[in-house]
C-alpha cells in the first residue's frame, strides 16, 4: 500500500484531536505544554504533507518556523513553571485561580 | 450719539449683571441703588437723544453681524427715531421710578438682590426691543421681555398660584407667538429682508392677501403681548407677582408692547384696512369688556389689571382706525398714570399687610395721605378729565372713531369711559373713604416711607402735565409715523362735552353709590354679579376645554406611554444586559482549563462560520 497525502493528514488530524482533547482534560501543567506541543506538530505534518503534494518549499519553511517558535515557547514556558513551582511547590491547574473573576 | 445710544441700551444689563452677581446673597442696598443709578443714566442718555431727535435727526447704528448665511443678512441693528425715543423715555422714566420705589418695596424681602438682576433684565429686553431696526431683533427683545415677565411673577415661587400665573401667562405667550414667528417669516419669504426700512419701502408691491396674512399673524403676537381676547386672562392673573412688577411690566411697558408693534408696522397695517378695523373692533370689545369685569372685582390690583386691559382695548382701537400717533400718546400717557396707580395700590398694600380687598379697607385716608393723594390724581387722570393727562389721549381716541364713522365703536367707548371713571372712583371710595372698616379686622395701617412718596411725584405730574404737550408730540411723531385727519372740527367741543359729562357721571355714580361703605351683599346673588365677578366663566371654560384635556392626555401619555412602553423598552434592554453578564460570569471562574474549553469551543465556532460562509458564498457566486 502506498502512503498517500491522505494517510499524513489523517494522522495530522488524529494527532490534532490528541492534543486538543489533552489540553481540555489534562489538569497538570507540563502535559498541557506536552499536548501543546503535539497540537503544533500536528499541523506541521500537515504543512510537510500538503508542501511535497504540491511540490512547493514554502509549506516546509513554515514547519521550520513553527518549530522555531515552538522551542522557544517551551522554553519561556517550562522557565514560568519551574519559578511558579518554586512559589508554590505545585502545579495543578485546578489550583491558578487568581484571575478568578 | 452712538455713544448715547449704547448707554441707554445697555446700562440697564450692566444693572442686571452686577445684581446677579449678587443674586444668592442676602439683601445688600448697594444692589438696588447701582440697578436703579444705572437706569437713571440710561434715563438721561435717552432724554438727550429726545432732545437729538427732536432737531430733526435719528441715530441709526449697527452694533455688528449677527446672522449672516447665504441670502440671510441680519445684524444686531438699533435705531433710534421718533418713535422708539418716545418708547424709551417712557420705559426709562417709569423704569427709573420703579426701581427706586423698590427699593422701599422689597425692603423686607429675601429676594432682594434678584429681584433687582430680573427686573434691569427686563428693561434692557424691553430697550432691545424698541430699538431694534428688525423684526429679528424686535423678536428677540420680545421674547426677553416675556422670560422676564415669567420670572418677575413667579418671583415668590414657593407660592402655588404664582407659579401657576407666571406658568399661564407664559404658554399664551407662546402661542401668540408662534402667530408673530408666522408672520415675521412671512415678511422674510417674501421680501428677503427683515429691516424695518426694507420692509416698509416694499411692502405695498406685496399681494394683497399676502399682505393680509402678514397683518394677520403679526396681530396675532401682538394680542398675546398685550392681554386681547381671547389671550387675556394670564394678565389679571399675573397680579400674582410683586407690585411694582405689575407696575412696570403689565401695566406701562410690556403689555404695551403689542400696540408698539401695531404702530411700528404702520405700512403695513395702512395697506390693509379691513384688518385694522377688525383690530379696533376687537379692541372696542376688550375695552367694554375688561371694563365690566373691573366693576365687581374686589381685588384692588386685579381692578387695576383689568383697566389696563381696557385701556389698551382703546390703544388698539386708535392704531386699528390708522390713527398712530394717537395711539402712542395714550401708550405713553397711560403707561405713567397706570404705573403710579399701581405703585399707589403697592403703598395700601403694605399698609394693610398684603390684604387686596378694598371692602375690608375704608377710610384709610386719615392714615395715608399721601398715598391716597396720588391714587386720587391717578384715577382722575384715568377717567379721562380735564385737564389731566387721559383727557387729551382717551378723547382723541373717541374723536378718531367718530371722525371714521365707526360710530358703534365711539358708543362702546363712550360707554366704557364712563364705567372707566365709575370703577376707578369705586376702588377710591372704597379703599379711602367711608367707615374705618380696617379696624374690624385687626389691621394697623401705616404710610409708606417717604421716599417711595417722593419718587413716585413724577409720575404723578406726568400724569397730570403729560397731556399739554400734544402739539409738540405730533409734530415730533408725525415725521415718522402718518398723521391723521380729524373731519370733527364742527362737532369737536361737543363731543369733548359729552365723554367728559359721562367720565363726571361715572364719578359722581360712584361717590354717591359707596359714600357709605359696600354694597349691601344681596348683589352678590345677582345673576349679572356672578357671571362680572367670574370673569364671564372664561377661565372656567378654558379650564374645561384645553387644561382639563390636556392634562388627561399628558397623565395618559405619562403613566401609558411612557412608563410601560418607553421606559419598559429601556429597562428591557438594560435587563438583558445584566441577566446576561449575571449568566455568563461562570466563563471567567479563573480556572485555566475552563477557560481552554471556552477557547476551543470559540474555534470551533469560527471554523464553523468560516466553512458555512465559504459554501454560502461560492453557493451564491455560482
Amino acid at each position: 500500500m502506498e502512503i498517500t497525502l491522505t494517510h499524513y493528514l489523517v494522522l495530522s488530524t488524529i494527532l490534532f484531536a490528541i492534543g486538543l482533547v489533552g489540553i481540555m482534560r489534562r489538569k497538570n501543567l507540563l502535559m498541557l505544554f506536552f499536548a501543546t506541543e503535539i497540537l503544533l506538530n500536528a499541523t506541521n505534518i500537515g504543512f510537510a504533507a500538503i508542501s511535497h503534494y504540491l511540490g512547493d518549499l514554502s509549506g516546509q519553511m513554515f514547519a521550520f518556523f513553527i518549530i522555531a517558535i515552538a522551542a522557544s515557547e517551551v522554553a519561556i514556558g517550562l522557565g514560568l513553571l519551574i519559578v511558579w513551582y518554586k512559589r508554590t511547590g505545585k502545579i495543578d491547574l485546578d489550583l491558578m485561580t487568581s484571575m478568578r473573576g | 450719539m452712538e455713544l448715547y445710544l449704547y448707554i441707554a441700551l445697555f446700562a440697564p444689563l450692566v444693572g442686571s449683571l452686577y445684581a446677579a452677581l449678587f443674586g444668592a446673597s442676602p439683601k445688600s442696598y448697594h444692589t438696588g441703588l447701582i440697578a436703579s443709578g444705572l437706569l437713571f443714566t440710561s434715563l438721561v442718555s435717552s432724554a438727550i437723544l429726545l432732545s437729538y431727535v427732536m432737531g430733526g435727526h435719528t441715530v441709526h447704528v449697527e452694533l455688528m453681524t449677527w446672522m449672516a448665511t447665504g441670502d440671510l443678512y441680519i445684524p444686531f441693528g438699533f435705531v433710534v427715531d421718533q418713535v422708539s425715543v418716545v418708547m424709551m423715555m417712557v420705559v426709562t422714566i417709569v423704569s427709573t421710578v420703579v426701581h427706586v420705589y423698590s427699593i422701599g418695596y422689597m425692603d423686607h424681602d429675601k429676594g432682594f438682590n434678584r429681584f433687582f438682576s430680573y427686573l434691569s433684565a427686563f428693561v434692557f429686553s424691553m430697550m432691545v426691543l424698541v430699538m431694534s431696526d428688525n423684526f429679528a431683533g424686535l423678536f428677540i427683545g420680545w421674547e426677553g421681555v416675556g422670560l422676564c415677565s415669567w420670572l418677575l411673577i413667579g418671583f415668590w415661587y414657593h407660592k402655588e398660584s404664582a407659579t401657576w400665573a407666571a406658568n399661564e401667562a407664559f404658554i399664551m405667550n407662546r402661542i401668540a407667538d408662534l402667530g408673530m414667528l408666522i408672520g415675521i417669516f412671512l415678511v422674510y419669504w417674501n421680501i428677503g429682508s427683515l429691516q424695518y426700512d426694507v420692509v416698509f419701502a416694499e411692502i405695498h408691491n406685496l399681494d394683497q392677501k399676502v399682505i393680509t396674512w402678514i397683518g394677520i399673524f403679526l396681530f396675532i403676537g401682538a394680542m398675546g403681548k398685550s392681554a386681547q381676547f381671547p389671550l387675556h386672562p394670564w394678565l389679571a392673573d399675573a397680579m400674582e407677582g410683586p407690585t411694582p412688577v405689575s407696575a412696570l411690566i403689565h401695566a406701562a411697558t410690556m403689555v404695551t408692547a403689542g400696540v408698539y408693534l401695531v404702530i411700528r408696522a404702520n405700512p403695513i397695517y395702512s395697506e390693509i384696512p379691513d384688518v385694522g378695523y377688525f383690530i379696533a373692533s376687537l379692541g372696542a370689545f376688550v375695552a367694554m369688556f375688561a371694563a365690566t369685569m373691573a366693576l365687581v372685582n374686589r381685588d384692588m390690583k386685579r381692578i387695576i389689571a383689568y383697566s389696563t386691559l381696557s385701556q389698551l382695548g382703546y390703544m388698539f382701537v386708535a392704531a386699528g382706525l390708522g390713527a398712530y400717533w394717537v395711539a402712542l400718546f395714550h401708550l405713553m400717557a397711560h403707561a405713567f398714570f397706570k404705573a403710579l396707580l399701581f405703585l399707589g395700590a403697592g403703598n395700601v398694600m403694605h399698609a394693610m399687610s398684603d390684604e387686596l380687598d378694598p371692602v375690608k379697607m375704608g377710610g384709610l385716608y386719615k392714615v395715608m395721605k399721601g398715598t391716597a393723594i396720588l391714587m386720587i390724581l391717578a384715577s382722575v387722570a384715568l377717567a379721562g378729565i380735564w385737564p389731566f393727562a387721559g383727557f387729551f389721549s382717551k378723547d382723541k381716541i373717541l374723536e378718531v372713531a367718530f371722525s371714521s364713522e365707526h360710530y358703534i365703536l365711539w358708543g362702546t367707548l363712550w360707554i366704557t369711559a364712563g364705567l372707566t371713571a365709575f370703577y376707578s372712583f369705586r376702588l377710591i371710595m372704597l379703599a379711602f373713604f367711608g367707615e374705618e372698616r380696617y379696624k374690624q379686622y385687626g389691621f394697623h395701617p401705616h404710610e409708606a416711607y417717604r421716599f417711595m412718596l417722593v419718587v413716585m411725584s413724577p409720575l404723578a405730574l406726568l400724569a397730570v402735565i403729560a397731556g399739554w404737550f400734544e402739539h409738540d408730540f405730533v409734530r415730533l411723531v408725525t415725521t415718522l409715523l402718518p398723521g391723521f385727519e380729524f373731519h370733527t372740527h364742527h362737532v369737536e367741543l361737543m363731543l369733548i362735552g359729552v365723554t367728559s359729562l359721562i367720565a363726571v357721571g361715572g364719578i359722581v355714580t360712584a361717590i354717591l353709590m359707596y359714600r357709605n361703605g359696600p354694597l349691601s351683599t344681596k348683589w352678590e346673588e345677582h345673576f349679572c354679579y356672578k357671571v362680572l365677578i367670574n370673569q364671564y366663566y372664561i377661565p372656567k371654560l378654558y379650564n374645561e376645554i384645553f387644561t382639563k384635556p390636556y392634562g388627561a392626555l399628558s397623565r395618559f401619555a405619562w403613566k401609558e406611554i411612557d412608563i410601560r412602553i418607553v421606559d419598559a423598552t429601556v429597562d428591557m434592554i438594560a435587563n438583558a444586559i445584566y441577566k446576561t453578564g449575571e449568566n455568563t460570569r461562570d466563563i471567567q471562574n479563573g480556572n485555566l482549563s475552563t477557560m481552554l474549553r471556552w477557547m476551543v469551543i470559540g474555534l470551533v465556532v469560527l471554523l464553523a462560520l468560516a466553512v458555512a460562509f465559504t459554501v454560502g458564498y461560492n453557493a451564491i457566486g455560482a
